[in-house]
């Protein structure tokens, strides 16, 4: 009747404790390849099939402590390594703070990873067809009666034994169960892509439908809409209807010092300049130089704009009254601006102002550089050749 | 069958059972009333944690036995006398009760009227911390204990002789009625007799977390005497392992739960770190009192913990005894943790007088079980559910 290799001898009975008598007797007899299929779990049912602990208990902890060192080594380097934060006065290595994530992250690990290895080492998927599938014995197993299959792969099979030993247990029937004719599915069913192309409508549409409407939709909307002041928005609140308000008079940003001598055209006081010519000051003004002046003094503060016309052009700097002003004159130029300069306090440091004035002070003793001066710089680069 | 069960359901426990418990008792007590003269404050806060130790297993047991009904459970029903012997303590927490309520001024703050007047957070809450509305309290909960106590085990007595189903049914019911109790009960015992002892604080949790600590010591109680009485062979030999590893199962998850109780207790007080709530854990760090703190943690849950994660250890007669006898330990040692630093200016020191209170209690219990367990049938030999039960297999 049927060509395919067989694939087990399957038994069904009525009553739990005819199955459990059965099975004893099959694990008795040295089978190790069977399996038992009942509608609800029988308490002793390990016990009769001999079924030793399951091993995935130990992937389950494996998977637990992995999560537990994630979740902390996450926490440790990111917030007390790599970018401490001072959060509610706590210290970087707040443990207490770390606890929830630690916990949740074992939790998450352990049980998504049995579930996975489950499915894949003990289910075998993603094996989707079992030759016991779309049989008489699967439905009888799924209503009301209790079954047990031997597979033929077993080493003691012995058809004609286990007819009687399902026989004299009771058993209400019995099933040999072929392997089904293998089957081979193309990939891409009309049926498979409908699905695909449905799917990828669907999550279009609903996507679309929550980003766009559905967040602007009461009570969605909670978030965006606000009983607060936005930024650069009006205010019923104030009188004068500005949601931004000017600070109080006087009112010193944080880590802020005013500069004294705005507006004046020349400093009623005169400044040092703190920093000293350094190579590493140097190669800072020079880095700011190029960024900030030289649009308009050109790279070597010779005047020669780069901007051809669109702005008024400077005048060089290595002039005599260039090269004579104080350091702290030029700061003051720079800080406060001087007729058609604007003012450049915004754009650059103290410190940075401080280092360009020594790089200009570099350039200014380039152009203008004396014979002795060159014979100087001669003999220094031949002795530091050495 | 029959005859099985009968040999089993009444064997009777030995004499030197009985007199050991009633010898723990008298001599702690009799120390306990030296204690009192010597140090009353000490004695008295000492009987407190006493006290709530047998409110834990008492009462805890009590919610066990309701635990069963309600859910219907079959595996526990073979044990469930034993829980119910442990449960006989209720009747007795009245007569223990009245120390307490006689010397309230000894160790609770708010009983001073003095101190009361002159502290606005006191004087607030006043008309619930006043010692007739307290004394009320105490004794309704008493009452209401009692009551369910003695409908639950009657039904269950009688039971044994008629076997009538209808008593099951009546006790579901009673313990659908009790369940809800137990809780406000408990909670406010736990807010009256521990939180009150530093009327400041303020803990919403604190209700939860002293449930957590009861169900731990009324289960490791269960836990060890089974345990005990199955190597003995005083019970039924259908009671096997996989009564044991539903026992351990249990015990591991209230474990957890304690864990989880007293860590959110504490991570949301460490977060905020108020001043009005952050007291409370300082004075259980400093002064030494940290030690105590890091023993209850390894105690109460990280020993255990590990001892009882793995599957065959749920059913392993060692590991079970040995995790239940430290987790009574470690509530008892949670409630010292509690009660002890509340009085002023105290640093950890420990005396002699620690450890009268809990020998004392520990007599209480054994005398109260072999009561029992003399008198009343050791299996409940009328239960429509025993069969079942008495076959449960994993
Ligand atoms: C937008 C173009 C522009 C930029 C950028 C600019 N300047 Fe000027 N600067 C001028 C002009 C125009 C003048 C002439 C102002 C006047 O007429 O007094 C000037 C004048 C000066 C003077 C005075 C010269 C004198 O003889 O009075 C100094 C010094 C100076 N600039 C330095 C700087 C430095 C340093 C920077 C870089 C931070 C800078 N400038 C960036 C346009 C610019």
């Amino acid at each position: 009747m049927n060509n395919n290799p067989l694939f087990a001898v399957a038994a069904v009975y009525d009553n739990p404790d005819k199955i459990i008598s059965a099975v004893t007797k099959i694990a008795n007899s040295g089978y190790r390849k069977f399996d038992v299929n009942t509608p609800y779990p029988l308490h002793g049912m390990d016990g009769a099939m001999k079924l030793k602990s399951s091993k995935l208990g130990f992937i389950t902890l494996f998977f637990g402590l992995m999560g537990a060192a994630t979740a902390l080594l996450l926490a440790w380097w990111t917030l007390s390594v790599d970018y401490p934060l001072i959060i509610g006065g706590k210290p970087f290595f707040a443990l207490p703070a770390f606890i929830p994530v630690t916990f949740e992250l074992t939790v998450l690990l352990a049980t998504v990873s049995t579930v996975i290895c489950m499915l894949t080492f003990f289910f075998r998927f993603p094996a989707n067809s079992y030759p016991i599938h779309d049989t008489q014995y699967m439905k009888d197993v799924s209503g009301d009666k209790f079954g047990v299959y031997v597979e033929a792969a077993d080493s003691r099979f012995d058809l004609t034994e286990l007819t009687i030993l399902f026989n004299e247990t009771g058993a209400v029937r019995i099933d040999q169960i072929y392997l089904p004719a293998k089957e081979v599915y193309p990939l891409f069913q009309p049926k498979f892509l409908w699905f695909l192309f449905s799917v990828f409508v669907i999550t279009s549409i609903i996507t679309y439908f929550s980003l766009n409407k559905l967040m602007y939709m009461e009570p969605f909307d909670w978030m965006a809409d606000q009983q607060k002041q936005s930024v650069q928005k009006m205010s019923a609140f104030y009188s004068d209807e500005f949601g931004m308000r000017t600070p109080v008079k006087g009112t010193v940003a944080r880590g802020f010092i005013p500069y004294k001598y705005l507006g004046q055209a020349v400093p009623a006081d005169t400044m040092k300049n703190p920093l000293p010519p350094t190579s590493s000051v140097l190669e800072l003004g020079k880095k700011k130089f190029l960024t900030f002046c030289s649009p308009c003094h050109g790279n070597f503060a010779d005047g020669d704009s780069r901007l051809r016309g669109q702005f008024v052009n400077p005048p060089s700097l290595h002039t005599n009254r260039a090269r004579t002003m104080t350091d702290g004159f030029i700061y003051h130029i720079i800080t406060n601006g001087q007729n058609a300069m604007p003012s450049y306090s915004s754009q650059v440091t103290r410190e940075e102002r401080w280092s360009i004035i020594n790089y200009l002070r570099v350039l200014q003793k380039a152009k203008n550089a004396s014979d002795a001066d060159l014979k100087m710089a001669k003999k220094e680069s031949v002795s530091d050749g050495k | 069958m029959e005859n099985n069960l009968l040999r089993y359901s009444n064997k009777a426990l030995p004499k030197r059972i009985n007199a050991a418990g009633f010898i723990l008792m008298i001599s702690g007590f009799s120390f306990g009333i030296i204690a009192y003269f010597y140090d009353a404050q000490r004695a008295l806060q000492n009987y407190l944690i006493m006290y709530l130790f047998l409110i834990s297993i008492g009462v805890g047991s009590l919610f066990l036995i309701a635990l069963e009904y309600i859910v219907n459970a079959e595996w526990s029903v073979p044990i469930r006398r034993i829980i119910e012997f442990l449960a006989s303590l209720i009747p007795y927490l009245i007569v223990l009760a009245l120390p307490l309520l006689i010397k309230l001024n000894i160790i609770f703050e708010w009983t001073h009227i003095a101190v009361v007047r002159d502290d606005k957070v006191l004087f607030d809450k006043s008309p619930y911390l006043n010692i007739t509305f307290f004394v009320v309290r105490a004794v309704v909960f008493l009452l209401i204990w009692n009551l369910f106590y003695w409908l639950i085990t009657r039904n269950s007595l009688k039971q044994d002789t008629s076997g009538d189903q209808a008593l099951t049914k009546r006790n579901i019911k009673l313990s659908a009625v009790f369940i809800p109790c137990f809780a406000i009960t408990i909670t406010f015992t736990a807010i009256d007799w521990l939180m009150s002892l530093e009327p400041h604080w303020f803990s919403t949790i604190f209700g939860i977390y002293f449930f957590s600590g009861t169900i731990v010591a009324a289960l490791s109680a269960v836990t060890l005497i089974v345990v005990l009485l199955k190597e003995n062979n005083y019970l039924h030999p259908k009671i096997i392992d996989d009564h044991l590893y539903s026992l351990g199962a249990l015990l591991f998850g209230f474990v957890n739960f304690w864990g989880y109780i007293a860590f959110a207790q504490y991570l949301l007080i460490w977060y905020a770190d108020v001043p009005e709530e952050n007291f409370w854990f300082m004075h259980r760090w400093q002064n030494g009192w940290w030690i105590v703190s890091l023993l209850l943690i390894i105690t109460h849950f990280v020993v255990p913990y590990i001892v009882l994660l793995s599957q065959p250890a749920k059913m392993d007669h060692k590991k079970l005894k040995f995790s239940a006898a430290l987790l009574l330990c470690a509530h008892i040692l949670d409630l010292f943790w509690i009660v002890m630093p509340s009085s002023q200016n105290s640093s950890f020191s420990i005396s002699w007088i620690d450890f009268v209170f809990p020998v004392a209690g520990i007599g209480i219990v054994i005398l109260a079980f072999s009561y029992k367990a003399k008198r009343e049938n050791l299996l409940p030999v009328g239960d429509p559910k025993l069969e079942r039960g008495l076959n449960f297999h994993l």
